[in-house]
């Protein structure tokens, strides 16, 4: 009996190095250790055995038992192993077929750069103000001491709709809108984006295009405030190398009034194409708030001054994407709007 | 305005390279346009005469000549065939780089060398009309005294730069080139060096025979009336000098006296008119308004009807010119004139611009005295005028200048505080400073007390009145650049966006996340653009507002609606082979307050949509049209997450543009705020649309109202959610919203989500029925449903359909 366990422990270990798979070690569990298994059919023999050999058997059963079990759950491990590391190896998949498709629309260049010039001023402390894009006379030229007939009013030639309703030219009404709402708090600290529309059309001028209008009116705002504030405008927007260099122009509504030039973002004021050569780029128009226009929008002039600045969406989106054609902006191809 | 630098120099002591000059000038606030070299291309151009010529041994049509550039001869090899020995032509020497884009270098033609070449008119871009006919082919042959190796720029005189100023309005004094001398020495702190008679007084003239009577009836229009008598009239040619200045300046020469009067208007700023004294009725010159119905043939043969608006010069019966705009034809100086009256006057600007705009005509004289003219100078111009009369022999002025000058305008003065200055500009300078930057501009400056400058401003700076306009000329003369960059100090302010604004942007992401591309259409728009709609004339969009004064027809009115230019927008994508789209625009729509237009239009803010075509297939998905649901779930979308509560959709089949089985109303709190569907098969022809599209529109300020519903939080359930489908047949005509409705309602609050996740017609399902399934998903908050509480419930959700739309269960 004692050889027999012997045997048939040599031979279920003999068998069990020969099994791939989990049910046939399963199988070959039951044939050994089951119920009615090899080893259960022996000890059912035990009766014929001598009470002294019967414990010495008995332990030796146990322990082939026991090794047996031992070997069972070690090779079913390794095979549970080995199954996984299969199926790991059948599941591999292309990681570099394209993803699932998310249809996404694009934002309009115009709209994405009023968006970042928005979020600049926010974060100097500025609102967004909005006015009527059709204004009267009043608002688009009278308060902002253009009277009529005056030769300022060559500088943008106008739509109207009647004598004294016209498609306002410019943003600048919306100074004289916020003041008067505002009227007597301090300070104005506003911007005012949107459409304007003059009689221009032709590849550098479009009938309609976008400004972004500010107004800062406090007690004693100075110029060099205005410098402060469009140098960190130019330096957020076109990048922390910009300078900035005001020219003397000409508003009706500011004085002095200067048109901005930032140091050129593609060459850094070395001279290129896009500069024409000059390392500066024409961005905005601004000036002091005329004492006129501040009289108009009900503030005292000798108590509080202000500066004023506007500047072209277009422009401004057209440096920053390298756009070369105003048109595209308006041609709304979908080629073109991908790309923003 | 043209001011030639040599020009210049006679009236400035002024000496920087003309680049350096412009920049100078633009950074003080006089903007120089354009530097032009006018001798450009003329560089190593040289006057030369040929001294000798013979025919090229190897080729018929070749000449070698022998020509002195005033150095050594030089021999060249030329192909024209109109020269002679002893001409003087130009020569263009080696290293000349002509206008035409030639180089000269030295060469040999068929074997002979050739240093230089002769030129022709076009060889160095010419005007043809400057020069005789015979010279305008072949070389070009100069006069027989001009001087040999003299360079040929210099020569023509033309050896020059020309400054091109981009005046501001307020800056017209600068149209003069006195005005402009004076300018350039407030800015370079150059020397001044004026003639006398730019300030001078009335000339002192013989008396003549013939007397002028003047008289102005509007001094409100015409502040100042100078006119002075030139008899024994010679009309002839100018000289030279005065024709390169004046061509420089960017005008022709005419004769002698039109040239007078155009070259004192270049010096002083000064239009003048010249009227044949002998065509005068009554020998008199009346300022006065036009009667209505009065005409006028101007100098350029039109006839004009006047009215009372508009100021003439008139003798003693008609109207003899457009004051201040243009000359009429019958007094106009001609060879035969004898006297000439010769006008010098102050109009008011703002009157001339509108005659001439009310006219359309436009002149060098109009565009002057819009901009304002300087009152106080007048004599001093006659006074000019006078001297260049008898210098270059054209007739004979006489005295006295007739002078009417009814309302003098006081002189400017100005109290300049300097503390402002420093406030204003951000500076800190001291009072000397201040009146060292303010001297040169020659005006006398008095303290009156410590930080008060009083200006005493010359009246040919019109633009100065203000303390501030002061301000300004002590900044730009400073320099912007020696202003430094601070903050404004005040208050604290918050920069935020305020909720609709918030809304509008959030918008803007939303449908760009949807698949949608933003577009920016014109906000005008053409009569034609909703008849491709089909809409009727009673439509509410057909109210659009016109323009007074439209670029073309299709941008003459105001957009009423964002579809026109979205349906626009598509087609012109589908011409380009864009044929896949999903397009949005954001923007304002225009409507009248009232039918007379005296009040501020209404501006209605819309979101507008359109798709067509498709998704593409890709590997892992399939092609897939676009269609109404596809748009309608973009606005669910939109609506969910602008926090829009109470949005829903209704069956509208009463939009004319829209298919009538495939459009819905968008309710916004109840009230309709827009739709979303299919266009009409109509319209998708009349854009020449390849296929469906789907738009939609909706009205901002409602959308908005009901948005920004505040997120609230309700506590997640702790018990177990079960789920039970349930699939019913129903008519085909009942909306399956209805039957969503009644399940909510039949379920109450323990039915926490029913979610539609098929709907079939065909056949399985019997005619005239479809076949609708729910999700419906069970639970409370307070316990775990037991099986028999559900499905009582799910029971009663079943038996509440079959009596309210006989559905029948499936199984």
């Amino acid at each position: 009996m004692e050889q027999q366990l012997k045997s048939l422990r040599q031979e279920a270990e003999a068998t069990m190095a020969q099994v791939a798979d989990l049910e046939s070690l399963n199988e070959l569990r039951v044939k050994y250790l089951g119920k009615k298994g090899v080893l259960t059919g022996i000890l059912r023999n035990m009766g014929g055995l001598s009470p002294e050999e019967r414990p010495k058997i008995g332990m030796l059963a146990n322990q082939v038992r026991d090794a047996l079990e031992g070997l069972f759950s070690g090779k079913e491990a390794e095979l549970k192993q080995k199954a996984k590391a299969d199926r790991l190896g059948r599941e591999k998949i292309d990681v570099t077929l394209p993803g699932r498709l998310f249809l996404q629309g694009h934002r309009h260049p115009l709209s994405l750069v009023q968006e970042e010039i928005e979020e600049i001023f926010l974060g100097m402390g500025f609102q967004i103000a909005e006015g009527p894009e059709i204004e009267s006379d009043y608002y688009n030229f009278e308060a902002l001491n253009i009277p009529k007939d005056h030769p300022a009013r060559d500088m943008q030639d106008s739509f109207y709709v009647t004598e004294e309703i016209l498609l306002r030219t410019h943003t600048s009404p919306v100074q004289i809108r916020t003041m008067e709402k505002l009227f007597p708090s301090l300070p104005v600290k506003v911007i005012c984006p949107g459409r304007v529309f003059r009689k221009d059309d032709d590849a550098t001028h479009s009938p309609m295009f976008n400004q972004v209008e500010g107004l800062v009116v406090d007690k004693g705002i100075s110029l060099a405030d205005l410098k402060g504030i469009l140098l960190e405008f130019a330096r957020q927007m076109f990048g922390p190398e910009r300078q900035i260099r005001l020219r003397p122009s000409f508003f009706p509504f500011t004085e002095p009034s200067a048109e901005v030039d930032v140091s050129c973002m593609l060459c850094g004021g070395e001279g290129c194409r896009i500069c024409k050569g000059s390392g500066w780029i024409e961005i905005l128009g601004s000036g002091m708030v005329h004492p006129h226009v501040l009289k108009m929008g009900g503030y005292n002039q000798d108590e509080v001054t202000g500066f004023a600045f506007g500047m072209g969406i277009e422009r401004i989106a057209m440096l920053k994407y390298g756009i070369d054609d105003m048109r595209y902006l308006y041609d709304n191809d979908l080629r073109f709007l991908r790309q923003f | 305005m043209r001011v030639g630098y040599k020009w210049l120099k006679e009236l400035v002591d002024v000496n920087l390279e003309p680049q350096v000059l412009a920049d100078k000038m633009t950074m003080a606030g006089i903007a120089v346009e354009t530097v032009e070299n006018l001798a450009q291309g003329l560089d190593r151009v040289v006057v030369g005469e040929i001294t000798a010529m013979e025919k090229h041994p190897n080729a018929d049509k070749l000449w070698i000549c022998q020509v002195n550039t005033g150095s050594e001869p030089r021999q060249i090899v030329t192909g024209a065939q109109n020269l002679k020995t002893g001409d003087k032509v130009p020569v263009a020497l080696d290293g000349a780089n002509l206008p035409n884009g030639v180089s000269i270098k030295p060469a040999k033609l068929r074997g002979v060398s050739s240093n230089g070449m002769l030129c022709s008119i076009s060889e160095l871009n010419l005007d043809p009309a400057d020069w005789p006919e015979e010279s305008r082919e072949g070389i070009l042959i100069l006069q027989p005294d001009a001087p040999v190796g003299q360079d040929f720029a210099v020569y023509l005189g033309i050896d020059d730069y020309v400054l091109e100023l981009e005046l501001y309005p307020n800056r017209a004094d600068c149209l003069g080139m006195i005005n402009v001398a004076r300018e350039v020495a407030a800015i370079t702190g150059a020397q001044l060096k004026l003639p006398p008679w730019a300030d001078g007084a009335e000339p002192e003239l013989p008396a003549g025979e013939k007397q002028v009577k003047v008289s102005i009836e509007d001094p409100e229009l015409c502040r100042r009336y100078t006119g002075m008598l030139i008899e024994d009239v010679r009309i002839g040619d100018s000289p030279a000098w005065m024709k390169q200045r004046l061509a420089a300046a960017g005008m022709r020469s005419i004769n002698n006296l039109v040239d007078i009067t155009n070259y004192v208007m270049l010096e002083m700023g000064q239009p003048l008119h010249a009227f044949d004294f002998d065509t005068l009725g009554g020998g008199e010159i009346i300022v006065r308004r036009a009667n209505a119905g009065e005409k006028l043939v101007t100098l350029d043969k039109a006839e004009r009807s006047l009215d009372e608006s508009m100021l003439v010069i008139a003798d003693s019966q008609v109207p003899v010119g457009l004051a201040g705009v243009m000359g009429g034809l019958d007094s106009e100086v001609i060879d035969k004139t004898r006297t000439i009256m010769l006008e010098a006057a102050h109009f008011a600007g703002a009157n001339i611009r509108r005659t001439s705009r009310s006219l359309g005509l436009r002149s060098e004289a109009s565009l002057r005295f819009e901009k304002g003219v300087n009152a106080a100078n007048l004599l001093a111009v006659q006074g000019r005028v006078a001297e260049l009369v008898l210098q270059l022999g054209a007739g004979r002025p006489v005295g006295p200048v007739v002078d009417s000058y009814p309302v003098q305008v006081p002189p400017v003065s100005i109290s300049l505080n300097t503390a402002r200055v420093n406030e204003v500009l951000g500076l800190n300078l001291e009072d000397a400073q201040i009146e060292s930057i303010l001297a040169p501009l020659g005006f006398k400056l008095e303290w009156t007390e410590k930080g008060r400058l009083q200006v005493h401003v010359l009246p040919y700076r019109a633009d100065l009145n203000l303390e501030v306009d002061l301000i300004e000329e002590v900044a730009r003369l400073h320099g912007f650049d020696k202003i430094g960059t601070t903050l404004p100090s005040g208050n604290t302010t918050l920069g935020k966006r305020s909720e609709e604004q918030k809304l509008k942007l959030r918008a803007r992401h939303l449908l760009a996340n949807c698949g949608f591309s933003e577009v920016i259409n014109f906000s005008f728009t053409g009569p034609r653009a909703l008849d491709r709609l089909g809409l009727p004339p009673e439509h509410p969009w057909r109210q659009e507002i016109k323009l007074m004064n439209p670029l073309r027809d299709e941008l003459s009115l105001m957009r009423t609606s964002l579809i026109p230019g979205l349906l626009e927008t598509a087609a012109r994508n589908v011409s380009r082979r864009n044929v896949d789209l999903a397009l949005f625009e954001l923007g304002y729509v225009f409507f009248p307050a009232d039918k007379e237009m005296k009040s501020l239009p209404e501006e209605a803010y819309k979101l507008a949509g359109l798709a067509m075509g498709v998704i593409p297939k890709a590997w892992n998905h399939p092609q897939t049209e676009m269609d109404f649901y596809f748009v309608k779930g973009a606005l669910e979308n939109l609506f969910g997450e602008l926090g829009a509560d109470n949005c829903s959709f209704a069956a509208a089949e009463d939009i004319p543009f829209m298919h009538p089985g495939r459009t819905a109303a968008v309710m916004v709190r109840g009230k309709k705020a827009g739709f979303v569907g299919e266009i009409h098969p109509d319209v998708q022809e009349s854009y020449e649309l390849p296929g469906k599209a789907y738009i939609f529109e909706l009205d901002g300020s409602q959308l908005f109202e009901a948005s920004g519903a505040r997120a609230e939080f309700a506590p997640i359930p702790r018990f177990p959610a079960v789920t039970r489908d349930m699939a019913l047949l129903v008519d085909a005509e009942i909306p399956v919203e209805k039957v969503y409705r009644s399940i909510r309602r039949a379920g109450g609050n323990l039915l926490r989500e029913v979610r539609l996740f098929d709907i079939y017609q065909g056949a399985q399902v019997p005619a005239g029925k479809k076949s609708v399934a729910f999700s419906l998903v069970y639970q409370s908050g307070e316990k775990t449903l037991t099986d028999e509480e559900i499905s009582a419930l799910h029971n009663k959700i079943k038996k509440t359909l079959d009596q309210e739309f006989g559905a029948e269960l499936r199984q």
